[in-house]
């Protein structure tokens, strides 16, 4: 059933197991024996994130229940308001509410509640950058708020589960060690103002994104629960709190009735959440039956749409789909996502595989056709292909070669976790130098080769850089070898159909010298006119770099000017 | 060589023999190294039945190289002794003598001479005795005789413990008459020569059987590299199947290509530091077709072509920061753009297959950076069935017939699937490739024809040739760190052929 629904069963297990995992047989006595299911849910399918949402959701594709609707009213006395002050402009200046009125929890819907929020902080809430929900037994409080932007040494109130008063400046210091709290630190750290939200007596609800106030904690007991969502992307606020408030509100007394909020903008303009949006899309059934690649009537596939929570059904004409999108389905954002919907209900797998008719003719890309072609005839000449990464050291391509990084222009990687990662292979000589000191127990000669990409840097080009295809060949015994890296040239040269002499469109090598190369063992390869390469007897210190002990010669040339 | 005189001589001797001759014996009598007979007895051998041999191993002794010397010069002492002259010699001269330090001690244990410390030029040495009987010299010189068993254990093992004589095993063969035995044995010739051909003479000749047995030498060769091997015949597949191959030779990609253009916003978490490798330099993209950019930028931002956009400030600036690609799919977005360019529209095919990069955490199945092959359609009405039809094609040239396929979410894929097939090994169901339609508001700010839609999967080119070539841990397939015997080893891909057994690593 998951698989058909898009859902993935990860793993049957228990409590008891995963903590036995985790920490050994001792820990786990005494822990819930109860079978747990993981499931892995689409990264867009919000509302499925707690069991509440999962279980309407296949309820109702099992058509065992009709997918409710949900209602905000506006409360008989007066409405909860929260003003946003213009100070958070700069920090995080957006903020929505509501409120979930009689609500009854237990023990497994407060786990459940909790839970789906920390979900929602780490998936569509970006680890809370974009969105912090903050939830509040509204008993304890008195409105209208007021969310506002401070000084952190101006901030100070009693956290939640602290028995002490703190200023912001404490708490981040506090929390520096916290290995839950510590992530999100950094997303107000650094800034001049705090973001913070105040009752009317001014007690602190929260500071987003990091932690609420002890004060208005809700418990199991917590009946009126207000709800707060700030971030720095509005539409992902309100996404957030409709899916907290249609989830949740199943448990209170009026089932799927959500208690609306006033939140007053610094602009003075006022606005009512949650949005619990109704959308209405019109779409025709033969589009449907047009992307999906079947024959359904109108009236079927309005059904198949309805047990995919989009309530559907046909108007018109006939052949058109009247589908209404609850505020659970923030992923459908086209037709194509209802078109999808249509297809998962109808069974990927009930549908009729077909070819398309589609004609056309192959072209290989031609500087792979011609890799492809050496490759083959560089293996027929005995030397053996090998698969060496892109990413390098900056050691490896200029170090350890005898260059200035600042000569090989080479492009560099911002972010590189290891020193593996510094920066794009400028020559592919290293890596086959890394191969042979990877597989020095292998008996002698060792004769290497690689045909693939190099990267410069390039302004010609749109990003600024560009590949090259290079060819390299490494001859490696006890003796350097050069005439046979030269013969490899020949060849190379004959199979590229090259003759040799200086004559226009042939090829010959002139004495030169290079940093990597023994001193008078090292000329440039030049070939239809340009300078392609370079071949040679490499130099000591280069072999000794690389952790070889034996000689070597080597070979290097751009292939492209050959297309 | 040996099968020669030495192998005639054999069976002549045996010939009149009684019973049987000891090889060792019989290279004493010919005086020839033992090992010639050896040979000459194994080559008999190889004949067939001509001769018995009986591998027996005896112990003997010899002297050592400095025994040898003794059993020659005398023993070091006796040496000392007759260096002396009767008038005595001065100890500092006698302990420059060759044999004088060992032979100056066991002298005087042996009571033959005597040191005077109170002569006037320093300790002197004289002889006790006249004359003296060197004994050492004597028992080395029985040995040497092969008559070591007339010497006492005891006395044996002192000129062992001297390190003069040594205890060897000696291998000897006892031959007898086989069940074919003659002494008219032609040599037999072991290959076939020219000369013997326009002679003729191969009529006449036995030749030496051959061992069926033995492993041939293999052919001094060059070898390609597996997974490129696997990466020819992905290129075959799709070229069988008509389609074009798209350029992918640029490592460096901008944002917009990569990510933007796909319609993948901007907080996406594939956009994070923790995933994508950024730039440093060249850090931005210095073009950008910017009148796509600003259709783009308006479907993220706004919504448009029937979609309700993601509705967030959209920035250039994210857009132009470069990156390593993560997906050739930002080549796909060129090809795509590069045909809605073409008026008016023609059906296309496309492949690609190279390198991608993430910034992910290592393990023993994932790199930094990896193949990623790719495949996409273009054409009016494509459909799901279209998709699972030409998967099905793919896979079953892959040699993979049962599909199933699985509801899934890609940021710029609608409809999306993933591709499982049912791995025999594992007894379940494993994904194999992801899939899925391009979405409109990715096609359509190209500019390609409303009612064309373009199917699209992926796969990754390693997975398919670890299971191909049993390899477990992907450094010794991809990178420097690989196995080079392996790579010598390994054998043709033939990806719908049957799986072979699976292979035994050398050691790493």
């Amino acid at each position: 059933l998951c698989f058909e629904f898009g859902l993935e069963l990860d793993e049957i297990t228990s409590e008891k197991e995963i903590i036995s995992k985790e920490q050994g047989n001792e820990k786990a006595e005494g822990a819930s024996d109860v079978v747990l299911y993981k499931i892995d849910v689409p990264a867009n399918r919000y509302d499925l994130l707690c069991l509440e949402g999962l279980v309407r959701g296949l309820q109702v594709f099992k058509e065992r229940i009709k997918a409710p609707v949900y209602k905000r009213v506006t409360p008989n006395g007066e409405i909860q308001k929260l003003i946003i002050t213009e100070e958070t402009a700069k920090i995080r200046p957006y903020a929505v509410a509501a409120v979930l009125r009689n609500i009854k929890f237990t023990k497994d819907r407060y786990d459940s509640f909790i839970e789906l929020q920390e979900k929602l902080h780490q998936n569509i809430c970006r680890k809370r950058a974009l969105v912090a929900i903050g939830t509040h037994d509204l008993d304890t409080l008195s409105g209208p708020f007021t969310y506002t932007a401070k000084r952190p040494s101006d901030i100070k109130f009693k956290p939640l589960n602290k028995t002490k008063e703190y200023t912001a400046c404490e708490l981040m210091n506090i929390y520096k060690t916290d290995n839950h709290l510590k992530h999100y630190l950094h997303i107000i750290e650094n800034k001049p103002l705090y973001p913070v939200i105040y009752d009317s007596n001014g007690v602190v609800l929260s500071m987003p994104p990091v932690i609420n106030g002890n004060h208005s904690k809700i418990t199991v007991n917590t009946r009126n629960v207000f709800i707060e969502c700030t971030g720095t992307d509005f539409t992902k606020a309100k996404i957030v709190l409709d899916v907290i408030v249609t989830m949740f509100s199943e448990y209170c007394e009026n089932q799927f009735m959500v208690e609306a909020a006033e939140v007053v903008f610094p602009n003075g303009k006022s606005y009512t959440f949650p949005e619990l949006a109704y959308r209405k899309e019109i779409v025709r059934a033969d589009l449907i039956n047009k992307k999906v690649g079947i024959r359904e009537t109108p009236e079927n596939i309005a059904k198949l749409l309805t047990r995919m929570y989009l309530k559907s059904e046909v108007i018109g004409d006939g052949n058109q789909i009247e589908i209404e999108i609850p505020p659970t389905r923030a992923d459908i954002i086209h037709a194509c996502d209802i078109v999808e919907d249509a297809a998962i209900a109808y069974g990927y797998n009930n549908i009729q595989m077909t070819l398309p008719k589609t004609y056309t003719i192959a072209n290989q890309f031609p500087l792979n056709k011609l890799t492809e072609l050496l490759r083959q005839d560089m293996a027929a000449a005995g030397f053996t292909e090998a698969l060496t990464f892109a990413l390098c050291s900056q050691e490896d391509i200029a170090d350890k070669l005898g260059l200035d990084i600042s000569a090989t222009k080479a492009v560099h990687i911002s972010n590189p976790k290891t020193a593996e990662f510094q920066v794009a292979r400028t020559t592919l000589l290293p890596g086959l130098l890394k191969t042979i000191a990877a597989n020095r127990k292998m008996p002698l000669p060792l004769k290497l080769f690689e045909i693939s990409d190099i990267v410069v840097k390039d302004s010609s080009r749109d990003v600024g850089a560009r590949n090259y295809r290079h060819l390299c060949a490494v001859y490696y015994n006890k003796n350097p070898g050069f005439e046979i890296i030269h013969g490899l040239l020949d060849r190379i040269m004959q199979l590229l159909n090259v003759p040799p002499g200086e004559k226009k469109g042939g090829y010959v090598i002139k004495a030169s010298e290079g940093s990597a190369f023994f001193p008078g063992r090292c000329a440039e390869i030049l070939a239809r006119g340009q300078s392609i390469g370079k071949l040679g007897v490499l130099h000591p210190d280069v072999i000794t770099k690389f952790e070889l002990t034996m000689p070597c010669s080597s070979l290097e040339i751009n292939i492209e000017p050959f297309l | 060589m040996a099968d020669g005189p030495v192998a005639e001589v054999l069976l002549r001797q045996l010939e009149a023999a009684d019973g049987g001759l000891d090889s060792a014996e019989l290279a004493a009598e010919l005086g020839v190294d033992h090992q010639a007979v050896v040979g000459a007895v194994k080559s008999l051998q190889a004949l067939g039945e001509i001769i018995e041999a009986e591998l027996r191993s005896t112990k003997r002794w010899e002297l050592t190289a400095e025994g040898e010397e003794i059993a020659r010069e005398g023993s070091h002492e006796a040496r000392v002794f007759h260096s002396i002259p009767r008038e005595g010699l001065a100890q500092s001269e006698l302990m420059r003598l060759p044999s004088g330090k060992v032979g100056f001690s066991k002298a005087m244990s042996n009571k033959w001479i005597r040191v005077d410390k109170s002569a006037a030029d320093g300790p002197r040495v004289f002889r006790v005795v006249d004359s003296v009987e060197d004994e050492v010299q004597r028992r080395l010189q029985l040995v040497q005789g092969g008559q070591a068993e007339k010497l006492g254990e005891k006395e044996r093992s002192e000129l062992r413990k001297r390190k003069l004589l040594t205890e060897v095993t000696l291998k000897t063969y006892w031959v007898s008459k086989g069940s074919t035995f003659s002494t008219n044995i032609s040599k037999q010739e072991t290959e076939l020569s020219p000369e013997m051909i326009s002679s003729g003479s191969w009529r006449d000749r036995p030749f030496k059987p051959y061992n069926f047995l033995a492993r041939g030498v293999l052919p001094d060769s060059g070898h390609l590299h597996p997974l490129l091997k696997v990466r020819t015949q992905f290129r075959q597949i799709f070229l069988e199947m008509g389609f074009t191959e798209m350029p992918t030779d640029n490592f460096i990609e901008s944002s917009f290509w990569n990510f933007d253009a796909l319609f993948q916003p901007q907080q996406h978490p594939a956009r994070d530091q923790h995933d994508t490798f950024f730039l440093r330099d060249p850090a931005e993209a210095l073009q950008l077709p910017m009148d796509y950019v600003h259709r783009v930028k308006r479907t993220h931002s706004q919504g448009g072509y029937g979609s309700q956009g993601y509705k967030y400030n959209w920035k250039l600036e994210e857009a132009r920061k470069n990156i390593l690609r993560t997906h050739t799919t930002s080549a796909s977005a060129r090809a795509l753009y590069r045909l809605a360019q073409k008026k008016p529209f023609t059906p296309a095919k496309y492949f690609s297959i190279d390198r991608v990069f993430r910034n992910e955490t290592l393990d023993a199945t994932h790199l930094a950076e990896f193949h990623q092959i790719e495949g996409v359609v273009a054409d009016h009405g494509l459909t799901l069935g279209h998709l699972m039809g030409i998967l099905r094609e793919f896979f079953t040239k892959l040699g993979i017939t049962q599909l199933r396929f699985k509801p899934a979410y890609n940021p710029y894929t609608e409809p999306s699937m993933e591709v499982f097939s049912y791995h025999q090994g594992l007894k379940k169901w494993v994904e194999v490739g992801n899939s899925g339609l391009f979405r409109p508001e990715m096609l359509l700010p190209m500019g390609l024809p409303e009612n064309v839609s373009v199917i699209a999967w992926g796969l990754s080119l390693e997975r398919p040739t670890m299971i191909k070539y049993g390899i477990n841990n992907i450094r010794e397939l991809v990178g420097h760190k690989v196995n080079l015997q392996m790579v010598y080893d390994s054998p043709l891909c033939r990806l719908d052929a049957e799986p072979g057994p699976p292979r035994t690593q050398g050691a790493a």
